[in-house]
Parts: C-alpha cells; structure tokens; sequence
C-alpha cells in the first residue's frame, strides 16, 4: 500500500484509528508526511480525510465523545500520549479551515493573539512579527494602512489569507489546510495555491481538498482515501497518471465518487 | 376543477388574511392600552413628578422617592444578578459539556425562569426579612436579582451557542488554552448578545411588583439608606391605583406610564443593538 520510500518523514503515522462514538472512522491508517513538502488528501465525502487531519493537532478533543488510538509520531515523540501538552503540540502543529474564521477583534490583533501566548515580544518586535507574517500570507499590500480595522471587514479571500498568516506567526513547524480554498472564488483560490507553494520552502504542509486538480496543482504527495482506510499513497504525479489500484483510478477519472 | 396554481393561491391569501387578522387582534388590545394609560397618565407628566416626594392623600406631590428607590433596587439587582448570570451562562455554553452538572442546572434555571415572581418574593421573605426583622431595599434588590439571573443565565448560554464552533477551533488551533478562547473570542463575539439580555431582564424587574410587596415595601419618604423600607414604582402604582383619593390615582397613572415608556425604551435599544450586532456579521 505505502511503497513510497519517505526518507525524511515529520510526521509517523501508526496503526491509527479513530472514534465518533463506537462509529470507527479511521480503520488502522499507516501514512508517513514528508517534510517541506505538501501531502494531500483526497477522496469522497465521508471518507475520514478531514478526521485524519484533525487528528494531527488533536482538534477532536474539544469533542466528548471523539477518540483516537495507535500513534502520531511527530519529531520522534508521540502526541497521541496522554502527557502531551496539547496546547504546546497545537503551537507547533497550525491549522487552517474550510471557513475563514477571523476573530471578532482587529487584523493586527487577529495575527497577535497566537503570538503573545507564547512569546513576549516588545511592541517593536510584535510589529515586525506582524508585518512578517503578512507578508508571507501575501496581503500585506491590501491591509498595512488598516490593521486596527475588524478582521471581519476583509473578504472571503482577504479573510482566509488573514487565517493563514495567523497560523504562521506562531511558526508553527507543520501546516494543517482543511480545504482552505473551497469556501472561495477562483481568484482568491488562485492566490491561496501560490501561497502554498511559498510556504511549503518552510514548513510541512498537509491539505485536504475536494478538488482533484487542486490536489495534482499543489502537492508533492497525495494520498487517496475511501470509507475510512487509506487506498493508496504516493507521488502526486505517479497518483494521477499510473494509479496501483483501480479504486484510485476510479476515482481519480470520475468513475465513482 | 381549478388548477393546482390556483388552489395555492386562494390558500396563500387565506393564510395571510389569517395571521394578518390575528396581528391586529394581538395589537388592539397592546394600542388599547397604552392608548388609555397616555390617556390617563399624560397630563400627570409635569416637573413636580420628578421633583418631590409621594404624597398623603389630598396634597400635591410627585414621585421622586418612588422613582430613586426603582432606580437603586434595579441597578444592585442588576450589578448582583448580571455577572452570576454570565458566568453560569457561560459554564453551561462552554464548560460544561461533559458530566451532570449542566444539565441539571439548565433545567433548575428554566424552572426558576418561569417561577411566578410571587413566590420568589415570598423566598426572599422568608430567609432574609424575616430573619432582618424588617422589610428593606437589600431584600427588594435580592428578589429582582433573583428574577434578573435566570434571563441572563438564559440569553448568555444562547448567544455563546450561537458563536460558530470554526471559531473556538481556530483558537483552540493556535494552541490556547480554554479560559483564553472563552474571555477573548467567544464572549467578545456575543458580547452585543449577552447586553441585549442584560437589557431585557432589566426592562423584565423593572415593572415587577409582587416580589417587592413582600421585602422593599414601602416608603412614603425619601430613603437612601438601602436597609430601610423603601419606595418603588411599582408598589406606589399598585397603591396609589387601589386608593379611593383621585390625586393618587393619577400619580399611579402617570408612575404606569413612566415605567411603560421606560420599559419601551429597553427594549428599543435592545433591538437597536442586536441589529447592529446582526448587521456587524
């Protein structure tokens, strides 16, 4: 299933499964996410690639009932143990979602919130800090003489290049994408997906899209994914064009799914 | 036979009629009456009601104890009400998702949301005048915090409910820890919310009477000492209205229509701040 040879692996996925209820999700998933290089997920709707994601900052214990088993080996340690710092993994471990989700407070403020739990800059730092992380997102030009305004005020897109360049300011080593261009226009989408490709010269990124071209656009690897279990793992390119299984080749022309 | 399209239209018309004539019927009696108390307690609108103190029978005289006393039972029931409210709400909103102990106390708080404010009174009554041994401002002011808490209880853990869960996962996902994501993102978003509650539990104490009969009583004179009886709107109206004097009979019309207008104005800002909030989204 996984005979891509991953030499430099940030993240060891083992034996993974995962819990809504007694409804089993995930079923023993062994994936590992290679370093500064983007990983995407696909597959249809319900197949576990957002729970899979999910499962790389723990997001899903904010919910009851929610539970995962095997191990998440990040940097040599496993974040599944219990004696994790939760809030520690989730500063090295960012994330962004389908929905621009801005803060109710201001743009400047949106990128300080994440920094300031974890760092005590000086207001000269914080300032650069800020401008750094704008930048990166590529909105720096559209908002540098409005940062006291709502974060609420931008656009779709705007908003969700704001997410981005919060996630980064707390330079997090890896970069959770939960189908972060599928709520927007082609042009914002556009502008993520260069995003994409500046970030991935530092950090690790793994993204879940519903878009196959997307997909085939932006990643070095892909992963497909159905009911629950991983199909088939490997080079974007090797996926899309001489897919092992026939599942994946379904899927991938538009056969199924 | 008359066509499908047809048929939908005469009962889309028959409906409207319906909710349109049970709209009047609701406002007619609402215009009814606030037609007879401008009637009424219009003309009682004069300085004089704003400058002195409630009067013996027979003699002139205003409101001015009656209206200080509202004003101050309703702030210390709101300034001892709000924030157990909030923080309740705000257990019962973000905390409070594993175990008993939410349920429990959602379901003791619509219980004592709809408790008759008679019985609260009574409460109050029974723990604190009783053992005081005299009726006073605290106990009217502990009453009206008790009818004020519940509201807040309420509209704190909705507004909370309605802040999308993307954006406690979004903080959660910079790697904050629960109390920072409650104070700094899912109250700052409802914070319009949970004041439009706070408005309306205030307009809500601020025409109750019977829980005040039995702690604040009354006080024909001016009082601000808190631990004394002490005069209220309501009360006055409730026994000005019952008097057979006719001068105090037109303070009780004219304290109805102060609170009416007061209670009107509540609610208005309420509606003015929730559009905004709606508006800001």
């Amino acid at each position: 299933m996984n005979d891509t040879i991953i030499t430099n692996p940030k993240i060891i996925i083992k034996d993974l499964s995962f819990y809504y209820g007694s409804y089993h999700a995930l079923k023993s998933i062994n994936l590992s996410i290679p370093e500064k290089k983007v990983t995407a997920f696909i597959g249809p709707s319900g197949c576990g690639k957002s729970t899979l994601l999910r499962t790389f900052n723990r997001m899903y214990e904010l919910y009851p009932k929610q539970r995962a088993q095997g191990e998440i080996i990040l940097d040599g340690e496993n974040i599944l143990d219990s004696k994790q710092d939760l809030n520690k993994l989730r500063s090295l471990v960012g994330m962004v979602f389908q929905k621009p989700t801005p803060f109710p407070m201001s743009i400047y403020d949106n990128i300080t919130f994440g920094v300031k739990l974890y760092e005590s800059l000086s207001k000269r730092d914080m300032a650069d800090r800020v401008e750094w992380a704008l930048r990166k997102a590529a909105l720096w030009d559209e908002v540098k003489d409005k940062l006291k305004q709502n974060g609420t005020s931008l656009s779709g897109g705007q908003q969700q290049r704001l997410c981005i360049a919060r996630a980064i300011a707390v330079k997090p080593e890896v970069v959770l994408l939960d189908e972060p261009a599928s709520a927007l226009d082609p042009i914002s989408t556009a502008h993520i997906e260069e995003l994409i490709h500046e970030l991935k010269k530092d950090y690790t990124i793994v993204i879940v899209t519903h878009n196959m071209q997307q997909a085939a656009r932006v990643s070095d690897y892909t992963a497909y994914m159905y009911l629950g279990e991983l199909i088939e793992f490997g080079d974007t390119d090797k996926i899309f064009t001489t897919p092992k299984k026939t599942a994946t080749e379904d899927y991938i022309t538009g056969k199924f799914g | 036979m008359i066509s499908l399209y047809t048929r939908r239209r005469l009962v889309n018309g028959l409906n409207l009629t319906l909710s349109l004539f049970t709209m009047v019927f609701g406002l007619f009696w609402l215009g009814w009456i606030l037609w007879t108390l401008l009637a009424h307690g219009l003309h009682g609108l004069v300085p004089s009601l704003f400058t002195q103190m409630t009067p013996p029978p027979g003699s002139s005289g205003g409101l001015l104890n009656a209206i200080a006393g509202s004003f101050a039972m309703t702030m210390v029931a709101t300034l001892i009400g709000t924030p157990v409210g909030i923080l309740a709400g705000t257990y019962l909103a973000e905390f409070g998702q594993r175990g008993w102990l939410a349920p429990t106390t959602r379901f003791i708080n619509d219980i004592l949301l709809s408790a008759p404010s008679i019985v609260i009174g009574l409460f109050i009554y029974e723990i604190y005048v009783i053992s005081m041994g005299h009726f006073s401002g605290w106990a009217g002011s502990f009453a009206l915090a008790l009818i004020v808490i519940p509201v807040v209880v309420r509209t704190t853990e909705n507004m909370l409910r309605l802040v999308p869960n993307s954006l406690r996962e979004a903080a959660a996902a910079l790697g904050s820890p629960q109390w920072k994501v409650v104070m700094l993102v899912t109250l700052r978003a409802s914070t319009t919310g949970i004041l439009t509650g706070i408005l309306l539990a205030v307009a809500r104490i601020s025409g109750e009477t019977a829980p005040l009969l039995f702690t604040a009583l009354n006080n024909q004179f001016w009082s601000n000492n808190m631990n004394q009886p002490m005069a209220n709107l309501p009360v006055v109206i409730f026994q000005f209205a019952m008097s057979p004097y006719e001068d105090w009979q037109n303070l009780a019309w004219a304290g109805a229509l102060l609170i009416t207008i007061g209670v009107l104005g509540l609610n208005i800002l309420a509606r003015v701040l929730f559009r905004q909030k709606a508006q800001s989204h």
